[in-house]
């Protein structure tokens, strides 16, 4: 508590001797504090985020009515849209946009970016990142990458469109189609952008949680999110530099007439030169990062919402270490199990049969934290917050997307489940709304430390409501159209007989995808608006343990005015027998609750369990209570 | 309660403007629904698809939004200033609606379930099929019977344990034992799901070959955005290609130089015999394309300068199955299921399974590749005018094998 009292002497102090002055773009634009790079990761991911939904539903309309025209279309797409409907060529450029935004940019720098960045130096208890330098290059890189990607938009043959994967040779041999000129360049350099500011991140988040906590602060003493965001960074920086050796060859094909991935290929009559290559070694190469990518952008929503769980639960987090093996468990496994995306593409059917084992093998963690959530949950006192409600979806989704994935996995029912759109429903419940309602549960927890301002609950659990629903009716029917053997990435269904019977359940998915998109209206607004105008935050506004709590709200450099705090316990003591509050901050130590203290607290200490021991036999009627 | 009182009540209060919201709404709505009775008919097409519409609903539901936002703040803010509990209880509300959405999402996957689940693929019509439907359906069970357990223990969960004041939550960090229940068990389930995964796997992608029974050859190419059939002929071998050989003239790049590939016959759709294995060869001469035959459970990606091949067997006609689906219409089709292009999306053809007998009579009426423009590029002797039999082709074979020495020592 004596730091806050410090706080305003310490805030003049510091402006007066401060090393630096701060002008507006040191403070704003090429800042080097990490919250403000933390805010600019979310608000950038935000808005690729809105952008990207947008391109979802200029398709979801193309889907519902593909025999309609919407002038519309014509007045925002230009000739893309001639006529008011989209063409089959800017169909799949939409669709590619879509999924390399939401992967990439949003549930990757969005999220990772975001939270490991604010979270990191507060919950371990540093005064910022190991380099603040390369914090800003960072997100200056994933902000260039977001830029290019989007310039495709405006160029003569649109942006790539062979699918977020650009399987070669599609996305290699210019004349394939438009998406594979300029457009799959520019693809390709905001792709090494990009995995060059992971790579910077990455590199910067591993570095600080091993060798900046504070005293106190092992490594089981750290809160699940930094876990979580640990291991992510790990298997960011073992497995982007694949994916940019894959991508050089990928340019050396394309622009200095290698044969990488290209072999035996005829464009109509045109014989091509190439020879030797083959189009499986990239889906190798994509696939080894791809699948890590999956855990990168999911593990952080999960370290997210075990805190919010446990937080608002007011319980500590069940199997705290189960919680951390299982991570640690997925981490390992999800560099193995990258060839169940390649069950049927002319993969060796000997390797389909060891990656489903693999595959299959790493529900058992997912599931363990599962069962650990509902564990935590079991006689709580839940505090519905909208950060927890928004948790609480997640688990839902997390169960729905794994078990489907239990489907995917197994190769013999990916024969006629793959490229369909099971696949798409599976991860979109996963990916789409499990790993993007984690990503919401943050903001919302953790918008009082980002702003030093509360957003409004109630339009919070408007979004919340709006959303969880809509995603639900937007995702659960389109499992059915791949069961019906229904392939993804179909600009209409209008030529297949059988394929008609969906078309009023695509009309029906589209209405819930757009009432889905305006509910992040709710969100936008109440973001953006309590930014300015929302009420001040107070202290530690959710009674939480976590150290980002005992710094002052008015965000200094350096975070805490004077020393930073020190740690003597978990970051889950939420009520616990014997003590008053129904939360014990990881500063407080155990000299200060020695009602609440149990044997299990002091780690074999035989001087601090007899301390606690004479003390016990002092005060024998609390004990029993 | 006096009527004084509950004037003043702010609930009371709260409660008639909403009352009065609704009603102007209402009214409005009838008013303009009998405009629109009364006059005469407007074609409302152009409207419903101009932007400024939408846009104008979508604010109208905005300001209903703000209006209903404000009025329970209202509420919220009189019942403080009297000095009553707090208005609305939120925890309890969001209990209550995770309750209600457990009970509404169950019979919503189980309208699912019967509804949607009862539009899907019929029953498989190949013997391997009928592996990969088993092993569905025992997923599909344990999944749901998973999927069921864990939500109504999620949201049951959310409603019993809100936030109540009076209540501490109970102190439960860790037991081992339930941890290792629920990592075991899992576990197993998993092992059981993956060696039978596994053995089907096996089964379908590692056959032994029955000499008495040997597979069909077809081959499929696929390019942006057809295919093309071929089937091997008398020989029962499909022949050899060279990408390098392709022209117009030869879009498959057939080498006719290979013994194998003269009688190889052309295809307008794929046409199967039931009961006898087929394998299909598939290559693909541009871009990846995946080829994909859902009603007999097969998918393979055609990958260029490299063969793929799936082996299985139909095991029910067309006409079997129109009788089974109870749709003359019905007929199994192949079609791309790897995004390959603006033509991706349509880019089928027909597949029909006869008897045995059927079948002869088909493939005896179908054209040889090999026509008298190609015989002339390869240096061929033009063959004397239709030569169809079996017998024949055959023959032609003979005859090639003398003319052309080089294929032979090849």
């Amino acid at each position: 508590m004596s730091t806050i009292a410090l706080h305003d002497e310490h805030n003049h102090d510091h402006a007066d001797h401060g090393h630096h002055k701060e002008t507006l773009i040191s403070k704003y634009i090429f800042s080097m504090d990490h919250k403000m790079i933390a805010k600019q990761f979310l608000i950038t991911g935000i808005i690729m985020a809105v952008i990207a939904m947008g391109l979802s539903i200029l398709f979801r309309i193309q889907l519902a009515w593909p025999d309609q025209n919407f002038p519309f279309l014509e007045t925002f797409l230009g000739k893309w849209a001639e006529g008011g409907r989209i063409k089959p060529d800017f169909y799949l450029a939409l669709v590619t946009i879509h999924g390399t935004i939401m992967v990439f940019f949003v549930l990757t720098a969005g999220l990772s970016g975001t939270f490991s960045n604010l979270l990191i130096p507060l919950q371990i208890g540093a005064r910022d990142m190991a380099s603040p330098f390369l914090n800003m290059l960072s997100y200056w890189f994933f902000f260039m990458a977001c830029v290019v990607m989007m310039s495709s938009f405006f160029i003569q043959t649109g942006p790539a469109s062979g699918g977020w994967t650009v399987y070669p040779p599609l996305s290699v041999v210019e004349t394939a189609m438009p998406g594979s000129g300029l457009g799959m360049t520019l693809w390709l350099i905001s792709m090494v952008m990009f995995v060059a500011s992971s790579l910077m991140g990455g590199i910067n988040y591993v570095s600080t949680i091993l060798n900046m906590r504070t005293k106190g602060m092992d490594l089981w003493k750290m809160p699940l999110p930094i876990w979580a965001f640990f291991l992510t960074a790990i298997l960011g920086i073992l497995s982007f530099p694949v994916l940019v050796a894959g991508v050089v060859l990928m340019v050396f094909d394309r622009s200095f007439g290698t044969s990488f991935y290209l072999s035996d290929i005829v464009m109509g009559t045109n014989i091509l030169p190439n020879e030797g290559g083959s189009p499986i070694l990239w889906q190798h190469l994509f696939w080894f990062l791809g699948h890590p990518e999956v855990y990168i952008v999911i593990m952080p929503a999960l370290g997210i919402s075990s805190e919010v769980i446990s937080v608002n639960s007011r319980k500590p987090i069940f199997g705290y270490h189960a919680m951390v093996y299982s991570l640690i468990g997925i981490t390992v496994l999800s560099f193995i199990v990258w060839g169940h995306h390649m069950f049927v593409t002319g993969m060796n059917p000997l390797l389909g049969g060891v990656f489903m084992i693999t595959t299959l093998i790493i529900a058992v963690p997912s599931a363990v934290k599962t069962f650990n959530y509902l564990a935590t949950l079991w006689r709580g006192n839940i505090r519905f917050t909208p950060a927890m409600l928004f948790a609480i979806g997640l688990v839902s989704f997390f169960i729905s997307g794994g078990l489907t994935g239990i489907f995917l996995g197994n190769a013999s029912l990916d024969i006629n489940l793959h490229d369909t759109y099971f696949v798409v429903a599976h991860f979109h419940l996963v990916m789409g709304s499990a790993a993007i309602f984690g990503m919401l549960a943050g903001v919302y927890h953790w918008f009082p430390k980002m702003f030093g301002k509360m957003m409004n609950a109630k339009l919070g659990y408007l979004h919340f409501w709006l959303t969880f629903i809509a995603a639900y009716l937007v995702f659960f029917p389109l499992h059915f159209l791949g069961l019906d053997g229904v392939p993804r990435r179909y600009y209409a269904f209008t030529e297949f007989e059988f394929m008609k019977k969906w078309l009023t359940v695509n009309v029906f998915v589209t209405w819930a995808a757009i009432i889905a998109a305006l509910a992040q209206v709710a969100f936008l607004f109440n973001f953006f608006y309590s930014i300015f105008r929302g009420k001040k935050s107070p202290q530690n506004p959710w009674e939480a343990n976590t150290l980002e709590w005992t710094a002052p709200v008015e965000h200094l450099h350096g975070n805490w005015p004077g020393e930073i705090p020190t740690v003597y316990r978990w970051p889950y003591d939420y009520s616990k027998p014997g003590h008053d509050a129904d939360f014990i901050p990881q500063t407080v130590p155990f000299s200060q609750t020695m009602s609440s203290n149990l044997p299990h607290d002091f780690e074999g200490n035989a001087e601090a369990e007899r301390i606690q021991q004479d003390w016990e036999l002092a005060n024998p009627v609390k004990e029993s209570n | 309660m006096s009527l004084r009182k509950f004037i003043t009540n702010k609930t009371t209060a709260a409660l008639a403007v909403l009352l009065t919201v609704f009603a102007n709404t209402s009214a409005f709505a009838q008013e303009a629904a009998a405009g629109a009775a009364a006059a005469p008919k407007v074609d409302m097409g152009e409207v419903y698809k101009s932007v400024i519409f939408y846009v104008l609903i979508f604010l109208a539901v905005c300001l209903f939004v703000a209006i209903i936002g404000k009025s329970i703040k209202v509420y919220e803010l009189s019942r403080e200033a009297q000095g009553k509990p707090v208005g609305i209880n939120w925890n309890r509300v969001h209990a209550s609606l995770f309750a209600l959405f457990l009970v509404l999402g169950l019979y919503g996957v189980y309208w699912e379930y019967t509804v949607h689940g009862s539009m899907l693929l019929p029953d498989a019509a190949s013997e391997h099929g009928k592996k990969i439907d088993d092993m569905f359906n025992l997923t599909l069970i344990i999944t749901t019977i998973v999927f069921i357990v864990t939500h109504i223990l999620l949201f049951g969960f959310a409603y019993i344990y809100k936030y109540s004041a009076k209540r501490k939550a109970y102190y439960y960090p860790h037991n081992n034992t339930i941890e290792k229940i629920w990592t075991i068990v899992p576990a197993l389930v998993l092992t059981v799901l993956v060696l039978m995964g596994f053995l089907t796997w096996r089964s379908i992608f590692f056959k032994v070959e029955d000499p008495n029974n040997k597979p069909l050859q077809i081959e499929v190419t696929s390019e942006q955005f057809k295919w093309s059939i071929r089937y091997p002929g008398a020989d029962g071998i499909v022949g050899k290609k060279n990408y390098k050989l392709t022209t117009s003239s030869n879009a498959l790049g057939i080498d006719f130089k290979d013994l194998n590939s003269r009688d190889d016959e052309m295809a307008d759709e794929m046409v199967i015999p039931v009961g006898k294995p087929v394998k299909l060869i598939l290559t693909s001469k541009d871009v990846i394309h995946s080829f994909y035959m859902p009603h007999f459970r097969v998918q393979l990606n055609t990958v260029p300068g490299m063969q793929t091949v799936f082996e299985f067997t139909p095991t029910k006609t067309t006409r079997q199955m129109q009788e089974e689906t109870n749709d003359p219409n019905f007929k199994y089709l192949f079609f791309c299921a790897k995004i390959c292009g603006s033509g991706h999306w349509n880019m089928q053809k027909d597949v029909r399974v006869v008897s045995e007998a059927e079948y002869k009579t088909w493939i005896a009426e179908q054209k040889t590749y090999l026509n008298d423009d190609l015989r002339k590029q390869f240096n061929l002797p033009v063959a004397p005018a239709a030569v169809k039999s079996v017998a024949d082709s055959a023959t032609t074979d003979s005859a090639a094998v003398k003319s052309n020495q080089m294929a032979l020592n090849k």
